[in-house]
């Protein structure tokens, strides 16, 4: 298959890869840059666990043509401080938000998505944004506590 | 068309772990020249906390900080025998073979500052902050990382453990089917409410009181933790989940684990708990472990809550609008029972 080059910013670092005609995002970022924070789930767009920013919209990588990010920006949980200072990875901490881990990156994607464009968002706000993501552990209600937590004080929007 | 409101009751007895030719677990404790200990598992974290369980019960036999405690699971090749995380087992098997092998290397430990400090061992008792000192004269004292140090550095000693739990195999008594498959049960009773369309045949789960009996809570807010997801779970698989197709056409799907229905974070229902804490005899510092038994009584709960709001019994899971739907059908309609 054809290789094309493609050039993309992800969390803010340049980026450039050869990817193979109909690579999708999430292959791209697990294999060709190694950010391996996006999970593969389903592939096929059902579960949220691929959950990144692109261009600060969340989108789902599995179904993300890779060409489509040329000269764009990416975000995943690789983006966040590896010591979880940010409020998000401190509230899920706080609030026991994640048992097996799996679906954690895509619940931080969607949650950083959610407070940027509303800081202060109420529970079914916060419902909504995170009803693309599936947990089989939590039961949902430590993970909407968490960003509820961070919506209250002070509000989203500070990364 | 109306929606009915529904109560349903389950209550459980639930056996910690299994029996199929009697059940070991084991545990390899050794601390390395820096007093910093590493306990072999070969059970697994699933995320259910087993990690976090099994260093807190190794911190505190072997009487170190629980920072200065790393498990390690997961490698069936390299690790002690464990038959492994499932049947409810992992807290009480795993956590006592974690006991037995912490207690032997806490015994070297205390003999190798015994030794500095030129004390008896059995004078000797740990503060749980990294220090080791003679009972009642705290002065005297030496922390446990240089106690370690001087085991393996001065008495050419391994402060070392090995531990193994067992349940043994309880044979079946040929005349009545008699025996014994488990030590230990958990308990718990459960209510939910629920409301149902009987237009649409869609069920509710509204509010979910329960009550689970652990023995010890070693870790409360991971029982919390798995008690609500469990109980999660559970709604899901007694409304949602399965790989039978909803309509009756086949095509329509789902047909695997990928495509099936599962509730999301608007689909939950709100979940107050009581944990009750009845130590077991036989159980790592009391505890038996949520296991399992967190998933199981809101399923026939929630079948119970279906019968008392519209008199349908649905005996096979999940319950679905269709499944509600002919209940009502054969009745010739919704037929509420009595308020609970």
């Amino acid at each position: 298959m054809a290789r094309k080059p493609l050039q993309f910013r992800l969390n803010g670092a340049e980026k450039a890869v050869f990817v193979e005609d109909g690579a999708n995002l999430l292959d791209v970022l697990r294999r060709g840059v190694g950010d391996l924070t996006a999970k593969r789930g389903c592939a096929q767009g059902g579960c949220g666990a691929c959950t990144v920013l692109i261009d600060g919209v969340p989108g789902l990588s599995c179904l993300t043509l890779a060409e489509t990010v040329e000269g764009r920006s990416v975000a995943t949980a690789g983006g966040l401080p590896g010591d979880g200072s940010h409020p998000l990875q401190e509230a899920f901490m706080a609030h026991f938000a994640a048992q097996c881990g799996f679906c954690t990156p895509g619940m931080l994607m969607a949650a950083t998505a959610l407070l940027e464009s509303t800081p202060h968002p109420d529970r079914n706000q916060v419902v909504h944004a995170l009803s693309g993501n599936i947990c089989r552990c939590t039961g949902y209600e430590p993970i909407i506590a968490a960003v509820l937590d961070v919506a209250g004080e002070g509000g989203g929007g500070r990364s | 068309m109306t929606v009915h409101r529904g109560r349903g009751f389950a209550a459980i007895n639930y056996p910690i772990g299994m029996n199929l030719g009697g059940d070991p677990s084991q545990a390899l404790v050794h601390s390395g020249p820096d007093g910093k200990f590493a306990i072999a598992l070969s059970s697994i974290d699933l995320g259910q906390g087993m990690k976090s369980v099994t260093r807190q019960i190794a911190a505190e036999t072997l009487g170190v900080p629980v920072e200065d405690v790393y498990v390690d699971t997961a490698d069936s090749d390299t690790g002690p025998h464990c038959m492994g995380s499932f049947a409810s087992r992992g807290t009480h098997r795993v956590g006592n073979a974690v006991i037995v092998a912490a207690k032997e290397a806490r015994a070297i430990m205390l003999e190798a500052a015994a030794e500095e400090l030129e004390v008896n061992a059995d004078d000797l008792e740990t503060d749980g902050r990294g220090n080791i000192h003679v009972r009642g004269a705290p002065g005297r004292s030496i922390t446990t990382g240089d106690a370690c140090q001087a085991a393996q550095f001065r008495h050419g000693k391994t402060v070392a453990g090995r531990g193994i739990f067992l349940i043994p195999l309880s044979e079946v008594d040929p005349e009545t089917g008699e025996m014994t498959p488990v030590s230990c049960y958990a308990h718990a009773a459960l209510v939910a409410d629920v409301t149902v369309d009987d237009e649409t045949g869609e069920v509710t789960v509204e509010q979910v009181n329960s009550a689970y009996e652990v023995g010890r809570a070693i870790n409360p807010r991971l029982v919390e933790q798995q008690l609500v997801g469990g109980a999660w779970m559970g709604l899901s698989h007694a409304l949602f989940e399965t790989t039978e197709p909803r309509y009756p056409d086949r095509s329509h799907g789902p047909v695997d684990f990928s495509q099936y229905t599962m509730p999301g974070p608007g689909d939950i229902a709100r979940h107050d708990i009581a944990i009750l804490e009845r130590p077991a005899p036989d159980g790592p510092f009391g505890g038996k472990g949520p296991g399992e038994m967190c998933a199981n009584p809101i399923m026939p709960a929630i079948a119970n809550a279906v019968f008392n709001a519209v008199g349908v019994r649905v005996t096979a899971l999940p319950i679905t609008p269709e499944k509600v739907l002919r209940g009502l059908k054969a009745n010739g309609g919704a037929r509420p029972g009595p308020r609970r």
